[in-house]
């Protein structure tokens, strides 16, 4: 497992990496309202804003970790944005992108140093 | 969080893990551990605990106290029976709205509620305006709400208020001092606010938070809850640049302050909203606030444009409220929009993050109030 700055996990198997948000920052967010996930089959760059969250507080965005072709994307949270308060980690995981070489995620940190930024 | 003011039950909070924001100069709990949404629930199904001290407590004393405060507003509150409270709020020369308050008469003088970001204003206001009439800001008081289905049965555990009306006030004796209760609030619940001398404040709000029913409830919560009750927050829904007319606050104006009542006018502004109350026909360009529900799931907040088509050039309105509404269970919004573009169900479209979005008005408030009459 892999960890953003901007509070994002990234799982890689094969080719595919899964992203979701970090348990901290449902937290930071609050209760999840609103989600706006990217359609299957775009091509995404690293940086681009793909996803919206809502919360009961402000909405934000969530920009792609990794260059690739968004492959799955989890429904489920759009019709129960809640899910991302309970299992942020887990199921309720937001979209699956498949990359170009695993190369891009050395820059990421690892549990660790994601643990150290949060404090 | 340096140069903001506390209340007396700051330490309180913080022992109750808030969140705490600055908010018209105080630091205020936002949320609590149960966060915002679980808070606002909690309030519709048992009863919350608000600490609204920062709102600005004052007295009017004098026998011309009512007389003059109609100079201000466009209420009656010569008319305001002893033990009864009502919404008022001050207007200026343009008849925009300086800020919405709450009267009580109290028999020996008139207290009033005004919001905290305006209070000083409001006191210099009253000051001017209210020449013969000894105006005291009440500084030494605590204010707290306690809203829900089960506020009464809390509260009664303290003090009798059982037979309380909605809008009524009394002054009760209690173990923690003369409490200033009135049966009323800002959340479409039936409650009480409660003004407790600030060294009791904190032992007050305990031994209310003590009872299963009773959770401490944060701005955000409040927010939501006085949303989806239809209530407009000041400085948001209201402000100088909207009048009572537009604002859809017409019912808080009683007949006799009315064009052709008995007391009509004498408050400033009263061209300008005398002229819009008697008009034959209503001006379809006009500005009115408005309920909104979006179609589909994307809150639209404060701020958002209202457009009458998805590819119109021109706005027609804006958003100056919007949440998710955790009772409804949807996204609402309140607004304003042209007179002719206010009927339930228009279609209306509200641009949110570039992409024109259908929305649709709706009536007020989105969830009935539970008041006890």
């Amino acid at each position: 497992m892999k960890y953003t700055e901007d509070h994002e996990w990234l799982s890689l198997d094969g080719d595919v990496v899964t992203v979701g948000i970090t348990d901290h920052a449902q937290e930071q967010l609050g209760d999840i309202v609103f989600i706006e996930l990217p359609e299957v089959g775009t091509q995404v760059s690293k940086g681009d804003e793909i996803v919206v969250i809502e919360s009961v507080k402000a909405a934000s965005d969530i920009t792609a970790p990794l260059d690739g072709e968004i492959v799955e994307v989890n429904e489920a949270i759009v019709e129960n944005p809640a899910s991302v308060n309970e299992d942020a980690e887990g199921s309720a995981w937001f979209f699956k992108v498949k990359v170009e070489g695993t190369a891009q995620l050395d820059d990421y940190l690892d549990e660790d140093a994601y643990k150290d930024l949060i404090g | 969080m340096a140069d903001l003011k506390t209340t007396p039950l700051h330490a309180l909070h913080l022992e109750l893990g808030a969140r705490m924001v600055p908010f018209a100069g105080y630091e205020m709990p936002v949320q609590y551990a149960i966060g915002v949404m679980k808070e606002h629930q909690h309030t519709r199904a048992a009863a919350g605990l608000f600490d609204v001290s920062h709102m600005g407590q004052v007295l009017l004393t004098g026998s011309q106290a009512a007389a003059e405060l109609e100079s201000l507003v466009p209420q009656s509150i010569l008319g305001l029976d002893e033990g009864r409270q009502r919404y008022a709020f001050f207007t200026d020369s343009n008849g925009g709205i300086l800020d919405d308050l709450m009267v009580a008469n109290r028999g020996d003088d008139f207290f009033v509620v005004v919001n905290a970001a305006c209070k000083e204003d409001d006191i210099a206001h009253l000051r001017s305006g209210l020449t013969l009439t000894e105006v005291t800001e009440v500084t030494d008081r605590a204010l707290i709400a306690l809203q829900g289905p089960a506020a009464e049965a809390a509260l009664s555990r303290i003090v009798p208020v059982t037979d309380m009306g909605f809008m009524s006030v009394a002054t009760l004796p209690s173990p923690f001092g003369g409490l200033w209760i009135s049966r009323s609030g800002y959340t479409g619940e039936d409650g009480f606010e409660i003004s407790v001398q600030e060294g009791q404040a904190e032992a007050f709000a305990r031994a209310l938070l003590e009872m299963e029913e009773v959770e401490p409830i944060g701005l955000g919560a409040r927010d939501s809850l006085r949303l989806e009750a239809g209530l407009c927050l000041y400085g948001h829904d209201i402000d100088t640049t909207t009048d009572p007319v537009q604002a859809n606050l017409t019912w808080a104006i009683q007949k006799v302050r009315r064009p052709s009542g008995s007391r009509s006018g004498g408050y400033p502004g009263d061209g300008v909203i005398g002229r819009k109350l008697s008009a034959a026909e209503v001006d379809l360009d006009d500005a009115r606030r408005v309920g909104l529900i979006p179609e589909g799931r994307a809150p639209m907040r404060e701020g958002v444009i209202l457009f009458e088509a998805e590819d119109a050039a021109l706005p027609v309105g804006r958003v100056t409220s919007g949440a998710f509404g955790p009772t409804v269970g949807h996204p609402i919004s309140m607004g304003y929009v042209p007179a002719r573009l206010s009927a339930v169900d228009t279609r209306l479209w509200g641009e949110v993050r570039g992409k024109r979005l259908p929305v649709r008005v709706a009536a007020l408030p989105f969830r009935p109030a539970t008041y006890k009459r």
